[in-house]
């Protein structure tokens, strides 16, 4: 019972930086963008929260917990709303090719993150490599009754408030979808942008702005994993390929935050579930690893097949919008 | 919207703009990459203090500063342009295939694995006919699947061949793990070291030489089979418009999953001469990023084969050149991507202005006819 909570406990903090950043790129596809520059947006989120978590620990006062955590919180949002707008500048101003704009912006984002997380240390002349424990274990921090609810507490209240805050924006995000008129006019605007303007919806202005909220969701994702899942430092090569996985789990959750909850956390299981295993050898470890992208692939097959209207991707993805292209 | 109810024209407008003279749109472009090379410059003296002439002295000096280092600036080229050469015809046909990461990986490990079963149990000459056709038939199955289902079903092309990436990767991290010498160490190291079996043979004494010429070759090739063939025509027509190629009698479907068969045995291709002309070994990190990075010199050189040449230098030469500064000034090594990724931005953004014109509100009351 014990192993089994602590694999899923395992499974959500391995699971909601993917949520964030698949909510956000789900937020992002609804308006016909297809964002592939998700992993560098969550690069720049990680890397700008580190940075400002840096300045605010050494010269800031840190006896503040609110504001330890606010300061990074907010770096972390203006350097993912900042990448966002180079995207949408170049694609919806300048309806530049969506593709070859993510993958780029991808390159530059890991590039930042990796320089300055790499050379912070260097450009500062501190030498040591940056670890905000203070700022760490402020974000760490759990509801004080989590302890004493014995097994129940550690798989449901362990911890910090970004994960909570994870599955509110999911939810939120999944209301405002379904219910609102901002969000039906988004979606509107992502199945067919030339029947959403002579509407009279401003397809620059919703494209815009889905691309930099979602941006700054996916940004959080981030920041949840510098500071929450290793407490505050910066590992070069640690976030891997978990931009490329919150993409994935776009396409699992069939474009649904909320079904991204439940998609997050088995993600974060089969990224994990090798570990749980006992004596495997590494080779069959690595196919373990293979699963969460074997999965996707079946559910776009699946969906592509089955041709279920509301399981499809938005129908103007990864087009770009000139209204006096016919 | 606006209170006064006659309807101006709008402060700025766009319109369509076909006709560019092809050197109006490289002065654009050219003006870009200078443009981008100013934004760097300023970027890299606010960052480092450093006087940017003399870093992109040291990055000129990273590229062609000695015999050596210009061998393996030609070779870096040379592997990108083969691997953006195979995802052309499927990106001219728009067919978004980001899976050249994993299809040339595949071709890698299908090469590996003949040279350690066979290295030393075939005729060399055989073995390398062997390989051939082995990493191309992996490559084009791995290019295939994805097709598969995008021709009957329309599946996400992009987002299947993104996953196939990642498949690809964990099958190289497994046979890894089988093929690891020494034991325990999880690398591969150099297959066959001492009796050379299922190298390419090096030509003139310069090892890089013949993957230079096969991918030179290749080039001319492919410049050939797009522009001069019958399957090239087709493959524009389908990329133009799939009703179009439909209504004269193309078959669509057999058009996508040829070409893709072509591009994924084209990546495979670039697998061997990774892993059997320039590596001898092979890891999940044998593509390192190129088929990613192919794609954006494919698309710089408008799909046309001999201008790749032209982008895929520019690439490499700032990867090198950035690496270079990078070990001189004790830089992070991701300063090449930070500048690659500035300068590929001005250069999108460029081709806006190239496409497009626009036009501002004339002065003079005008009708809405035009």
């Amino acid at each position: 019972m014990n192993r089994l909570v602590s694999f899923f406990t395992q499974a959500i903090i391995i699971g909601m930086p993917l949520l964030y950043g698949s909510v956000g790129e789900m937020i992002i596809e609804k308006s016909g963008n297809l964002n592939l520059g998700i992993p560098g947006i969550m690069y720049v989120g990680g890397i700008s929260g580190i940075v400002g978590g840096y300045f605010f620990e050494t010269y800031g006062d840190t006896s503040n917990t609110f504001l330890c955590i606010l300061i990074p919180f907010l770096c972390s949002i203006v350097g993912s709303v900042l990448m966002s707008l180079i995207y949408s500048f170049l694609t919806v101003t300048l309806r530049a090719n969506q593709n070859v704009t993510g993958l780029v912006l991808t390159t530059f984002g890991i590039g930042i993150g990796s320089f300055i997380g790499g050379s912070l240390s260097s450009i500062l002349g501190t030498g040591t490599t940056v670890s905000l424990n203070i700022i760490g274990s402020c974000f760490k921090k759990t509801l004080p009754f989590a302890d004493k609810l014995g097994l129940f507490g550690k798989a449901f209240f362990s911890y910090g408030f970004m994960t909570y805050l994870a599955i509110i924006i999911a939810l939120v995000a999944g209301y405002v979808l379904r219910k609102t008129r901002v969000g039906l006019n988004l979606k509107a605007v992502g199945e067919s942008p030339a029947t959403a303007d002579a509407a009279g919806i401003s397809v620059i202005k919703y494209k815009y702005g889905a691309t930099c909220i979602g941006g700054a969701i996916a940004g959080l994702g981030g920041l949840y994993y510098v500071m929450e899942f290793i407490g505050g430092t910066w590992s070069n090569a640690g976030f891997g390929d978990r931009g490329w996985l919150a993409i994935a789990l776009v396409i699992f959750a069939l474009w649904k935050p909320d079904l991204g909850i439940i998609g997050s956390i088995l993600f974060g299981g089969l990224y994990i579930v090798y570990m749980f295993i006992g004596g495997l050898p590494r080779s069959s470890q690595e196919i373990f690893k293979m699963l969460p992208y074997l999965v996707t692939i079946l559910v776009l097959i699946a969906i592509s097949v089955r041709k279920k209207r509301e399981n499809q991707p938005p129908a103007s993805l990864g087009v770009s919008y000139f209204r006096e292209e016919r | 919207m606006s209170k006064n109810t006659t309807h101006s024209e709008p402060l700025i407008r766009l319109s369509k703009n076909d006709s560019v003279p092809m050197w109006k749109g490289w002065l654009i472009r050219i003006a870009a990459v200078v443009a981008a090379f100013i934004v760097c410059a300023f970027i890299i003296v606010s960052v480092t203090d450093l006087n940017p002439i003399e870093v992109y002295a040291a990055m000129i000096k990273g590229s062609f500063g000695s015999v050596r280092k210009f061998w393996i600036l030609l070779q870096n080229i040379a592997m990108l342009l083969c691997i953006a050469l195979a995802v052309t015809p499927a990106y001219k046909m728009k067919f978004w295939n980001i899976g050249a990461e994993g299809q040339v990986l595949m071709g890698g490990i299908a090469t590996a694995a003949c040279m350690i079963w066979f290295g030393d149990k075939m005729n060399p000459v055989l073995l390398i006919i062997l390989m051939a056709v082995v990493s191309c038939v992996a490559g084009a199955i791995w290019g295939l699947i994805p097709a598969v289902f995008k021709a009957n079903f329309n599946t996400n092309e992009t987002l299947f061949t993104l996953m196939m990436n990642y498949v690809a990767m964990q099958i190289a991290s497994y046979c890894v793990c089988f093929w690891e010498n020494p034991k325990g160490s999880n690398s591969v190291g150099i297959i066959n070291a001492q009796t050379q079996g299922g190298w390419l043979p090096t030509i003139g004494g310069q090892k890089y030489l013949l993957n230079i010429l096969i991918v030179l070759f290749l080039t001319i090739f492919m410049y050939i089979y797009l522009k001069y063939s019958k399957h090239g025509y087709e493959i524009s027509v389908v990329g133009e418009s799939e009703n179009t190629a439909r209504y004269i009698g193309i078959n669509v479907k057999k058009v996508i999953l040829r070409t893709m068969a072509l591009s994924g045995a084209m990546c495979g291709i670039a697998g061997l001469l990774l892993v059997s002309g320039t590596n001898h070994t092979i890891s999940s990190e044998t593509t390192g990023g190129r088929g990613f990075t192919a794609i954006m010199v494919s698309w710089l050189a408008k799909f046309n084969p001999f201008v790749m040449i032209l982008t895929s230098f520019l690439i490499v030469f700032l990867d090198r050149g950035a690496s270079e500064i990078a070990t001189r000034f004790r830089l992070d090594e991701s300063m090449a991507d930070i500048l690659t990724g500035i300068i590929l931005f001005f250069i999108i953004a460029s081709e806006f202005f190239i496409n497009y014109k626009i036009n501002f509100r004339s002065k003079k009351k005008k009708g809405v006819n035009e």
